[in-house]
């Protein structure tokens, strides 16, 4: 099986939120997903780094991790935080569902990565922390356009990594794991 | 730079920025309320054309200031709407209170 790993922990400070979108999607690259595909994992990964900073840490600045893994033609992403913790993740999972209304939240983040990924896990424990675990499917059957071919709709980071795409065999994660 | 807001008569266009999340929400909230408090604002209009990405941040800020206008009698519209903002505006819902556009709205549209 092909595996390529990547970590990625930065600031709890909303400007960060582009960059962790746009990394992940730049990582994803590798795989050649469409578009499409890029712009599902791109609002999923923005719904899941914006509820850490906003619920899990509420405003504090601490620190939010991401786990990306790709496996074969599969993307596995995490987006954790040791902040606040959800007490009833079923019912913030609920539609339409939100603690702050008067900050203009629509409720709607975790549907949308629902929507928008082939899966979804919330753990969490209140004081501890959440931890968002999703996955994608990336088709392999490619139709006229890839993302990799409209580099420059994905941003600089990501247009970067389509110049130079990363075999998940021969990538940096192979060498971490001979060092 | 462009300029975000532009005020013609009655009608404010708010020029969404490329990627609208919780991070540029938060920029334009504060702004548009108090343009829309301050001046007589009857009709409301999102422009799309420029914006490539939304989360659900995005969403909630459309949906806090089509209360407002509401409230005051006024409507909303988002124009230039491609077909990626489509399918989260019609997901979302928000496409039931909010006339959306692909181009621009006939005049009769707004008040």
């Amino acid at each position: 099986m092909h595996q390529n790993e990547m970590r990625l922990e930065f600031d709890s400070r909303s400007c960060n939120e582009s960059f962790a979108r746009v990394a992940v999607a730049a990582f994803l690259t590798q795989l050649n997903p469409t578009l499409e595909e890029v712009a599902d994992v791109k609002t999923a990964v923005s719904e899941a780094v914006t509820n850490a900073i906003i619920h899990g840490y509420e405003g504090r600045v601490e620190k939010v991790t991401i786990l990306c893994r790709l496996e074969d033609q599969e993307l596995y992403v995490e987006v954790s935080d040791e902040g606040k913790g959800i007490a009833d993740v079923a019912l913030a999972m609920e539609p339409l569902y939100t603690t702050k209304e008067e900050c203009d939240r629509a409720g709607m983040g975790f549907a949308f990565m629902e929507a928008f990924m082939d899966s979804l896990e919330v753990e969490s424990e209140p004081g501890r922390g959440t931890c968002v675990k999703m996955r994608k499917r990336i088709s392999r059957e490619k139709r006229e356009c890839s993302a990799v071919e409209e580099e420059g709709r994905l941003g600089t980071v990501a247009g970067y990594a389509a110049q130079s795409p990363v075999r998940p065999d021969e990538g940096f994660g192979s060498r971490q794991e001979r060092s | 730079m462009n300029q975000i807001f532009t005020i013609a008569g009655t009608v404010m266009t708010i020029h969404l920025p490329a990627e609208l999340d919780h991070h540029s929400s938060e920029q334009i909230r504060a702004e548009a309320d108090r343009l829309i408090r301050t001046r007589n604002i009857r009709s409301l209009l999102f422009d799309f054309g420029g914006t490539s990405f939304m989360d659900s941040s995005g969403i909630g800020m459309i949906i806090g200031r089509y209360k407002m206008m509401r409230f005051m009698g006024g409507n909303v519209l988002a124009i230039r709407v491609g077909e990626q903002m489509r399918r989260l505006l019609t997901l979302s819902g928000i496409y039931k209170v909010i006339d959306i556009y692909e181009g621009l709205p006939q005049q009769s549209e707004l008040y």
